[in-house]
């Protein structure tokens, strides 16, 4: 039941719930406040690809509610020797009382979340799903709009590969967002989850235009073109700074407008703009620490105290 | 001349009926006939039919499909009709039904998907998302599959 693999794991109660008990553990998270809530409790971080912001949020948000972390990478281990995500699995199973997994293959959550008994909470599975990061996301939305309800969302750059954009703009229209897509025709956002969105009956436009888009958003969620999706250096030269946002770009910004990038970024976002009022990609960051503290704790049947201090 | 009788009766086994016309072929790949050779069958192709306009129907001597059988056929052959054959009666009929999980019946088509280690242990599993039109997704890894896909990876 703690099994977190994809977002319809969790009902709209549950996504609010969740982002609730985020919000009363800031503190925590930020070590002003002791609150062991884990005491005593494991979690296996299991990255069989690498990962600085997830993996790290995760061993933070666990150590900061006073659980332990066993730290595992794919490289020069068993699994290097051939052992099966299976059997690597049955060894967590026995030595943690929660995983986080973070896996190359397509699929591999699930499959960790039917192999073992432990909760298995999905770090991102090839370009399949990653949860935990549309939570923190959802939480900066709603931080900053007090509401995740009826938002302006644009979504900018490569909508067609990141896994970020699709579990996140899936959340977005269940709470009823009006999502703007903006990228290249190469980039665009598959067809298929396009026509699932519209099924939730929100409104979807899609453009290669940044600059007319940026007056009406709420958020304007940038993500960085990925040079190792392209065949050629030629292809990726096309549309590569396409989308530089620009301190100057944002003048147009209604007041309360956030950007947000799950990053790294490369040169998507001119540093510049990281002094504005508008900048929020640092904070999303750390609001990885919080929401994971929720959700280890939702996995692990743990409540979260109505107040925290 | 009726349809039933363009073949001889059999006198143990089990004829399959109502499959659509030319899926046969399918049918055979899909139960694992065409790789067993002491099985006599009897194929009938296109021949005319009040529910499906044209069907393809198979007899089956010595052998009685099962529920697993069932299973696999109900992805091409949604409306078939079974009867187990016993000493020239029928002594059993069995309707095809589409189960909501399909365990171990196909691998899943996508490249990246965990499964595609054969080393793993845990069962091929798919998800009926759709009936009409089908539409089949792996457990896993979430693809939807095609359906001439999900016959050439059948298990």
């Amino acid at each position: 039941m703690g099994d977190i693999v994809t977002m319809d794991d969790l009902t709209n109660q549950d996504i609010v719930a969740v982002l609730d008990d985020a919000e009363r553990l800031v503190p925590v998270a930020r070590g002003e406040v002791y609150l062991p809530l884990l005491q005593g409790k494991v979690l296996a971080n299991m990255f069989f690809e690498n990962s600085t912001r997830t993996r790290m949020s995760f061993e933070t948000a666990m150590k900061r509610l006073g659980g332990s972390v066993l730290n595992f990478t794919s490289i020069g281990t068993s699994v290097a020797k051939g052992e099966t995500l299976y059997d690597t699995m049955q060894m967590i199973d026995g030595y943690a009382d929660v995983a986080a997994i973070r896996h190359p293959r397509q699929g591999a959550a699930q499959y960790s979340a039917d192999a073992v008994g432990i909760p298995i909470l999905n770090a991102g599975d090839g370009a399949g799903n990653h949860p935990t990061q549309t939570m923190l996301d959802l939480f900066t939305i709603r931080q900053a709009h007090g509401t995740l309800e009826g938002l302006n969302v644009v979504l900018v750059g490569d909508l067609r590969y990141g896994r970020t954009v699709h579990s996140l703009s899936h959340a977005l229209v269940r709470f009823g967002a009006k999502l703007t897509l903006v990228s290249p025709s190469t980039l665009k956002m598959p067809v298929e989850i396009v026509s699932d969105l519209r099924e939730h009956g929100s409104e979807i436009v899609e453009t290669e235009s940044l600059e007319d888009q940026i007056a009406g958003a709420d958020v304007i969620y940038v993500t960085r073109i990925q040079k190792e999706r392209f065949p050629d250096e030629d292809e990726y030269a096309k549309v590569a700074g396409i989308y530089k946002i620009e301190a100057s770009d944002l003048s147009s910004a209604i007041k309360g407008m956030i950007v947000m990038h799950p990053l790294p970024r490369v040169d998507e976002i001119d540093p510049g703009v990281d002094s504005t009022e508008f900048a929020r990609y640092f904070e999303q960051a750390f609001n990885g620490v919080p929401t994971r503290m929720a959700l280890l704790c939702r996995s692990l049947g743990i409540d979260v105290p109505k107040k925290v201090n | 001349m009726s349809e039933m009788r363009r073949v001889t009766a059999i006198r143990n086994g089990t004829v399959v009926d109502h499959i659509p016309s030319g899926n046969a072929m399918q049918v055979i790949r899909i139960l694992r006939i065409d790789t067993d050779r002491a099985t006599p069958v009897s194929l009938v192709m296109n021949v005319p039919s009040d529910k499906l306009g044209r069907k393809d129907v198979l007899k089956i001597e010595d052998r009685e499909l099962d529920q697993e059988d069932l299973d696999r056929l109900a992805l091409i052959a949604p409306a078939a009709s079974i009867a187990i054959i016993r000493n020239h009666a029928v002594a059993e009929k069995m309707k095809v039904e589409l189960a909501d999980d399909l365990v171990n019946i196909a691998k899943c088509s996508f490249w990246n998907c965990i499964t595609k280690n054969d080393r793993e242990p845990l069962p091929q599993r798919m998800r009926v998302t759709s009936r009409d039109p089908l539409q089949v997704r792996c457990y896993y890894c979430g693809r939807g599959q095609e359906i001439d896909e999900l016959i050439e990876n059948i298990l």
